[in-house]
This record gives structure tokens, sequence and C-alpha cells, in this order.
């Protein structure tokens, strides 16, 4: 059943890039709680080893069997994600407030960060189907947008407006690289920009609202969310050209960084590293980037198209989004960044969005 | 619907799009690189000064927490400034000079404090002497340039002037434990914070709490603040204002003067709580100023119990206070009406038992309201034999028995009500006949607290309407808007008609003023009160005796004394129930309910009272035979 040629296929290159890439995030992570006051924090960082160790198990078994096998099961895969969405709301774990968490024994999963990945796989299987050169028309949008909307709503109650946003994003995202007519694009714009101000109104929360205003405006939350941003330029800045060396960040290690584990772990590496560390970070996720839309182009039919331009897109918008926020360039909203912050379902939704890449790139030369 | 003629075209359309595509994420980037080179390098040198001095710092700012007061604005719950010796690590240099300058002014070993620093050098002030007096205080600022890095905290610290006297419902405050602050429960809060744990504090903290504040400030190298760039003032927490009235829960502490009990007394027709004293009691300020391991112990080990609050929590036998519930039962379920009457010898045959009256030549033939006011056991041995324990049960939960009052002060025992298919479900026996006898009279198994009870009196005082007990009258704003007020509500009506809820009213009349009341002499009849003796058997009479003369620690098997009470007779104000443990016969409580009635009425119309504050006779002074409710 094994094809020997899937060996010789095997993307070794990118398997070669992602470990690089953990391997910072790892590194980064125990340089953001090794000198943490509190010294129980360190399990953190073993806890993320332990993500690594499953993470990887999912990416092998994303790229074993064809990846055909997802647009067949197509359906399963979004019934299960919507199931476990639905399944959050009803027996969820409340954490500071919101209900986003299924405890699995020691373990806690986002069945949110699921989503992300079944609204690719819908949405390739939909758009492979449906491809048009001259573009998409307002009537053929109808159906994915429900698609994504479903879980959207959802993700929103729980609420996680982020990661909800993210959902959104990555279907967008794969909608425009199918391509979307002139004339219903100028539509679309014109209807979002009626629609904003409704949005605004009844869809946010309160504390939404004021994290856009604080993003507007860092010294309405001083304590909040505006601190973090003076803390975090303040961290990325001090890194200046070179940085202040591994271990040596002197914001970090006072703790003036919030979250520095999770969303703000940008701001560590790049107060080590400085700006050629942080340009080779970047570097480096430009790399995995090219490598999807490479591995895009080259497969060999649109559904592994699609679903390689899917897994590309999420990891832009988390990377784009991430460290836009931590440089002030983007309001607070909690996307970690690929491989490097710390949590578990994010590392493991990645990974298996980087096992279907390995998947799609070593059955790029089969014909059935 | 495919638009995909052939392989050519595909690869062509996808060439095209991923060629879109790549130049979209390459200005993406490019706009990150851009902000990186602004950040790093045209800010970098100012950003980097700002990191070098860690000038900006963000201090949290505790909100004072809202103060608890009695239904007059005494204060029960209130704060008061503490101040601690902290030091920041990183900037107490040089560390030789000063640690042994501030262990000597405070009194300390250096090396506690070089351990309580630690090795982080960080910038968080460490805790190195908590809650220290203003002489302290004023040594250790006297000297500040000695020692940099060394800074006076001041918090608000809770203080409870009342000490013990509201102990049980006022509550106390302690850290807050790592469980809670996971919990989710408490989002604001941090480690060290101090929330409520018992009582009103823990009960109504999300209004009590108020919510924390903060700044950001610029320190300058020394960790002195040198500017304050952001305040965000903290929001002090609101009032609570109890239904308590200081005077007569004063005055009720000061009845049981220290023997373990409780005293209830509920405003008869709001269910307002206007005293609720448990004894022994504790001083909360322990809590929160915090105790030695051998204070601990004490509280912990202390025999009568001292933390837990007995009005509420364990559930004691009522014993004859539970005759009315028979009766009307009785009354209701016609097995008897007001003429009935049954003849006591003493003692009552059933099976081959002899069940005994505790007046042991008898009482004769009496009737219903006789039978209340005397307490005989064989008139309601009978009463309950016809009714069946079932019927009994039934009417005790009409009552209020065998549920929690919904008081809300947490750890409320609901209390027993026995009936065949309890007893079946908890030892999986089938029910005796002879136990019917037992629970008629308020024995067996039958538990209560002394709230249900006071509430039932009150309830058979304001003609038949069972409150929901009120402890929290409101909440008011720091500004003084009402942000929450509890108005009275009926939970339920007690399940009797009028005429003979009035039987019974006639009995508890006779109880202290007729005369062979059980309870008669202990006040004047200016003061108006009905009640009803209760005796709650700790052992079987038969092994009472042996108990009695033989043991040591002979206290431990003398019987619960109880007493309820409510006054006036007519136009019914307020309900008062009396509970000693191990206090012999209920008549030992009937003077304490006499006062607490007496202090209340003094209290409505102060002048012309006269004749109540006459001192009554006490059941010292009467036979004491006569005046045992059971024996």
């Amino acid at each position: 059943m094994f094809d020997r040629r899937l060996l010789q296929y095997f993307d070794w290159g990118l398997l070669l890039l992602i470990l690089i890439i953990m391997g910072v995030g790892l590194m980064t992570l125990y340089s953001a709680v090794a000198s943490s006051a509190n010294p129980a924090e360190i399990r953190i960082y073993y806890k993320q080893l332990t993500w690594f160790g499953i993470g990887l198990g999912a990416m092998i078994i994303c790229f074993l069997p064809h990846y055909n096998v997802l647009d067949r099961w197509v359906w399963v895969v979004y019934a299960i994600s919507l199931f476990l969405l639905i399944l959050v709301l009803v027996v969820g774990k409340k954490i500071s407030g919101s209900v986003r968490w299924l405890s699995l024994g020691p373990f806690t999963y986002q069945p949110s960060e699921f989503a992300k990945l079944a609204i690719m796989v819908v949405l390739a299987h939909h758009y492979s189907q449906n491809i048009r050169t001259g573009g998409l028309g307002f009537v053929d949008l109808i159906k994915p947008f429900i698609y994504m909307l479903i879980p959207f709503v959802l993700i929103f109650m729980e609420p996680d407006l982020g990661t909800g946003l993210l959902v959104m994003l990555v279907g967008g995202a794969m909608t425009l690289f199918v391509g979307i007519r002139k004339r219903t694009m100028a539509w679309l714009a014109a209807f979002c920009a009626a629609i904003g101000p409704i949005a605004w109104i009844y869809g946010l929360k309160p504390y939404q609202k004021a994290r856009i205003f604080t993003f507007l405006d860092p010294d309405r939350d001083p304590l909040g969310a505006g601190y973090h941003i003076i803390q975090s330029k303040i961290a990325i800045g001090s890194g200046m050209l070179t940085g202040k060396g591994y271990l040596q960040g002197s914001q970090k290690s006072l703790a003036f960084l919030p979250e520095q584990h999770t969303d703000f772990i940008f701001s560590v590496f790049a107060e080590e590293w400085g700006l050629a560390g942080s340009l080779v970070l970047l570097f480096l996720f430009l790399m995995l980037m090219i490598w999807g839309l490479n591995i895009a182009y080259r497969s060999r039919d649109p559904f592994g198209a699609l679903l390689a331009t899917g897994v590309t897109a999420m990891i832009f918008w988390q990377v784009f989004i991430n460290v836009g926020m931590v440089m002030g360039l983007m309001p607070v909203v909690g996307v970690p960044l690929p491989l490097v912050s710390y949590g578990g379902s994010s590392v493991l939704t990645i990974m298996m969005g980087l096992g279907l890449l390995l998947n799609i790139s070593m059955r790029r030369f089969l014909f059935e | 619907m495919y638009d995909i003629t052939s392989r050519e075209v595909w690869t062509e359309w996808c060439r095209q799009r991923v060629t879109y595509a790549m130049l979209l994420i390459a200005v993406a980037f490019g706009v990150l690189g851009l902000r990186l080179v602004y950040l790093q390098v045209f800010q970098g040198e100012r950003l980097h000064q700002l990191s070098e001095n860690n000038a900006i710092r963000l201090e949290s700012l505790d909100p004072t927490r809202g103060r608890i007061m009695d239904s007059h604005g005494e204060i029960l719950a209130d704060n008061r400034p503490r101040f601690d010796i902290c030091l920041i690590p990183r900037d107490a240099k040089p560390r030789d000079a000063i640690l042994p300058l501030l262990a000597s002014l405070l009194e300390m070993d250096e090396t506690e404090i070089e351990k309580k620093i630690g090795k982080a050098a960080s910038f968080k002030p460490v805790l190195i002497k908590g809650d220290v007096g203003r002489d302290v205080l004023g040594i250790v600022e006297a000297r500040r340039y000695e020692l940099p890095g060394v800074v006076v905290r001041v918090k608000p610290q809770r203080h409870f002037p009342g000490q013990g006297t509201t102990a049980h419902i006022v509550g106390y405050l302690s850290e807050i434990s790592l469980d809670e602050l996971r919990s989710g429960s408490y989002p604001n809060r941090k480690p060290g914070d101090f929330i409520g744990k018992y009582g009103v504090e823990k009960e109504f903290e999300s209004y009590l709490a108020g919510r924390h504040g903060g700044r950001q400030v610029e320190a300058d190298a020394r960790g002195r603040t040198v500017r304050i760039m952001d305040t965000v003032p903290p929001k002090p927490g609101a009032n609570v204002f109890l239904s308590l009235d200081m005077r007569l829960q004063k005055k009720a502490e000061e009845l049981l003067d220290g023997r373990p009990g409780a005293i209830v007394a509920v405003e008869a027709d709001t269910g307002r709580i206007l005293a609720m004293v448990s004894s022994p009691t504790y001083d909360p300020n322990l809590f929160v100023d915090g105790m030695t391991q051998k204070q601990w112990n004490e509280l912990i080990k202390d025999p009568d119990h001292p933390l837990e609050n007995k009005a509420i929590h364990g559930g004691y036998a009522p014993g004859s206070t539970f005759k009315m519930i028979t009766a009307m039962a009785g009354l209701e379920e016609g097995k008897i009406d007001s003429h009935t009457e049954y003849n006591c010898p003493g003692r009552l045959k059933f099976g081959d038992r002899y069940f005994r009256c505790w007046r042991h030549w008898g009482h004769g033939s009496l009737e219903v309201t006789e039978a209340i006011a005397q307490s005989c056991d064989v008139f309601f041995y009978k009463v309950g034999l016809d009714v069946g324990v079932d019927k009994i049960a039934e009417y005790a939960r009409g009552c209020g028995l065998g549920q929690v009052t919904g008081l809300g002060l947490g750890n409320e025992s609901p209390g027993v009500v026995p009936d065949k298919a309890w007893k079946r479900r908890v030892y999986n026996k089938p029910w005796y006949q002879g136990e019917t006898l037992s629970v008629a009279i308020g024995q067996g198994a039958n538990l209560t607290t002394p709230l249900q009870m006071a509430l039932l009196a009150a309830a058979i005082g304001n003609g038949g309407s069972l409150y929901r007990p009120i402890m929290v009258d409101r909440v008011e704003s720091p500004e003084g808007d009402v942000i929450q007020a509890f108005s009275p509500t009926i939970r339920t009506k007690l399940p009797v008609s009028m005429a003979n809820l009035e039987l019974i009213r006639e009995g508890m009349w006779g109880a202290v003023n007729g005369p062979r009341g059980t309870a008669r002499g202990i006040c004047p009849e200016s003061l108006a009160i009905s009640g009803k003796t209760g005796t709650a058997q700790v052992v079987g009479r038969k092994d009472r005796d042996k108990f009695l003369n033989e043991l040591t620690d002979k206290i431990k098997y003398q019987d619960h004394a109880w007493f309820i009470a409510y006054a006036p007779r007519e136009d019914c104000k307020i309900a008062v129930a009396v509970f000693i443990k191990h206090g012999g016969h209920g008549t030992a409580c009937a003077p304490l309910a006499r006062d607490i009635i007496k202090e209340y009425m003094d209290g409505k119309n102060p002048p012309g009272a006269k004749d109540a504050s006459t001192p009554a006779e006490t059941p010292e002074n009467l036979d004491e035979t006569d005046l045992q409710d059971r024996e």
C-alpha cells in the first residue's frame, strides 16, 4: 500500500525548515520562562515539549494517507468540528470568563483551533469543484460564506473573537485565491462598509471595543492592553541592531512583559536577538509561506492546491497579526505565533496543517 | 462547473494566482520589516534607555473594601491602614550595607531577610515585614535615605470592631488560595489578595470587593517614582447593611455568656433577622491579621466548636417545641379537635414497653391547648400514633423543617424530618411504630436548627406566614445609592386553618402565662409572650441516670434546652428561638428569650415600659420539679 516513491519525494527541505522554527520557538520559550520569578513556570517549557511530541505524531498521521481522503470525508471533518464547537459551549471549561477549552485529563484543547483546519478542507473541497477562471460571482459566494459563518458564530459565542476572525480570514484568503469578479468585489466592499457600524454596535462585546480603542489610543487602558503594548515596544526596540543576547533580555526577566510566553513571545525574541535576529525569524516564516505556495503551484489537483493555500494562509495571518500586534501595528487580539508561542491547541493545529503540506508536496509527482 | 480544461490551463491559472499571493505576502512582510527597523533602529536608542532604567512600572492600587453595618449603621466590618515594609531587590544597593541596618531596625534576623529576597534580582517589591506598628514605621521612614530600595506599602486591612459578637454572620477574610485563583471565579484577583471566606464577607464578595486600580509610573535608577504617567483609580466596594440590630445582638451574646448554644430573633412579620448569636464565638480579626498554629489549634480543637454557627449548622432535636407540629397534624387530619381529651397517667403502654411522660405522676385529663401548655408527652404520643409518622413529617415540612431556610450565608443545614421513606433510604430498615412516639414529641431522628424554629415561631405568631429569612437588608454604593435591596418574601403558609392555629397559639400562651404552663412565671403578662419549652435528649432515658452518675464529663450527656417564643400575643412583632447545648431543660432558656423580647420592646417604645422592667421570677425561685419540661 505504501508507495516507495513517496519516501523519495518526501519534502526534506520543508521538514528541516519546520524543525528550525520549532527549535527557535523552544529556545525562546525557555528564555521567557526560565528567568521568571516563579520557578514553577519552567514546567510550561516541558509541557510545550510534550505538545511538540504530540504535534509531530499528528503531523505524521496527517501526511501518511493520501490527502484526497479528506476530499471524500470532508463533511465528516466539518461535522466533527461543529460538534466539538457546540460541545465546548455546553460542557467547556471556563477560564477567565471565556468557555474555550475542553478538558482531556491534564490537557485542555480548544476546538476553535480545529475549526481552522476544517474550514480549509471544506473550502478546498468546494472551490476545487467550482473554479472559474473568470472569478467567482456573488451567487458563488453564498455557500462558502455560510460554511465559514457557522463556525465563526459558534466561536464568537465562546467568546473568542481572535480565533473566529482567523477562521474568516483563512476562508477569505482562499476565496481571494480562487478569485472574485471585479464587480462582485466592489459590491462586497460596499456591503462591508455598510454592515461595519452595525456589527460594531451589536456584535462586539465592550471589552472587544475597548481593545480597538486602546489600539487607537494606548493611553486609554494604561493598566491593560495599553501597558502591554508600551512594554512590548520597549522590549523590541531596546533590542536594537544585534540584541541583548540570549537569556539577557531585561524587560522579560523583570516580568514587565505580560503573557510573554504566549502572545508576546516575539517581543522576548526581538529583545534578545535584535533586528538581525528578528529579520531572520521573519525570513524563516516567509520561506515557509513561499514553500507552501510553491507546493500549491506544483500540486497535481485543485483540491491539493487549495488545501496548501489554506495552510499557508493560516500561517500567514497568524504571523502577520501576532507580530503586527506586539509591535503596535494592530489591536491586541489573542493570536499565537505559530510554533513559537506556548499553547498546545495552536501547536497541534499548525503541525497538522504542516503535515498536510508535506502530504501534498510528496504526492505531487504521483498520478492515479 | 469546471473551467479548467487541461493541465496546461490549470498550471497557468495556478501560476498567476500564486504570484499574486506571493506579492501580497511580500508586501505584508515588508510592512513588518519596516516597523522592526523603525522600532529597533530609529527608536532603538530611546527605547533601550527606557528599558535600562526600567522606567515604566505598573503598580496596583487596592480598592477599599465595602463596610458591613447593622441596620442602624453601626460598623461591624471596617478597614484600617496596614503598613508593610517591602524591599525592591534590584534597587537595594549596596546590599551588605542595607540588610544589616534594616534587620536591626525591624528587629529581624539578617538571614531571614535574605531568605525572603531569594536570588531573584527583581523589581517587584518583596514583603519583609507585614503590618508593622506606627513606631517601627517612624524609625524606618526617618532613615529612608540610608535604605535605598526599601519601600513602605500602605494597604487597607479588614478590621472587625465588633470582634466575636457577629463573627458567624459577618464572617472573615483570608488570603485567596491557588485553587480559588484558578477557578476563574475571581477574575481580577492576584496571589496575596484577601477575599471573603465565610459569612456575609463571602456571599457578598462581589459587592464588597470593589475593583483594583493601578498606575504606570516612571521610576529612577534607585527605584523611586519620578513621574506618575497614568492612573486608574480603584473603585471602592459597596457597603452592606444587615437587618441585624446590634443592641439585641449584644444582649443575646451577653445572655448566652459563653455557654454553647444559639439565639435567633426575627422580626415576625418580615423574616428580617434582628439577632443571631452562636456561642462560643471567635475573633475574626485573627484570620486577617494572621494567627499562630497554637491559636488555630485551640479554635478547631475546642469541644464547643466556636467556628460553627450553631444557629444554622448543626441541627438538634427540637424536643417539645415540635409538639405544635404534632398538634397541627392531629387537628388538620381530623384525629383530634379542640375538645378531644386524653388522660395522662404519666406513661403510655405501647407493645411491651412503657413510654413515660416527663411528669411521671401524670397530667390527668387534658385537651390540646393544655397539652401544649403543660407539654404533656402522653397526649402527643396518642396523637402521633393516630396520625402516623408520614403525616407528621408532611406537616413538619410544611412548617419549613427539613429544608434550608434560604438565609444564604453558606453551610446551612437542612436538618432532618424522619419518615418511613427516610429511614429506608438512610438505614435501609423498616419503620417501627415505637419510633413514631419519639418523633411525635420531637425526639428521635428529628433535627432542626434554631433559625428554623425561630421562623416557625414567627409564622405561628403572625398568623401563618413562613418567611424567608433576611440577613442583608440592602447594598449601597459608596455614594449611598441603593444597589440592591432585599424585601420580605413569604416562602409558604403554614398548613393549618386559622381556627386550629388559634388553638395552638392558645397553648403557647398558656405555656408562659397559664397556671400550669411549663414556662409560667418567667415574665409579666404585660410583655404578652407566648412560647414553648423544649428539651432534647442526648442519651436515652434509661442510660441517662447511669451516665450522669458514673461519668465525670456528665455535661456531655445533659439534655439540650430549647425555648421558642413570640410576642406580643396579638399583633406579633418578634419571635425568638433560644437553644442551649446541654442546657438541661427548656426553662433554662426561657428567661433569655424574655430578656431579648423585653430589650426589643423597650427599644420600640422607650417610655412607659415600666412594668415590663420589673425583675421577673426566675425559674430558680420556683419549684424545680414543677418547671421541668421533660424528666
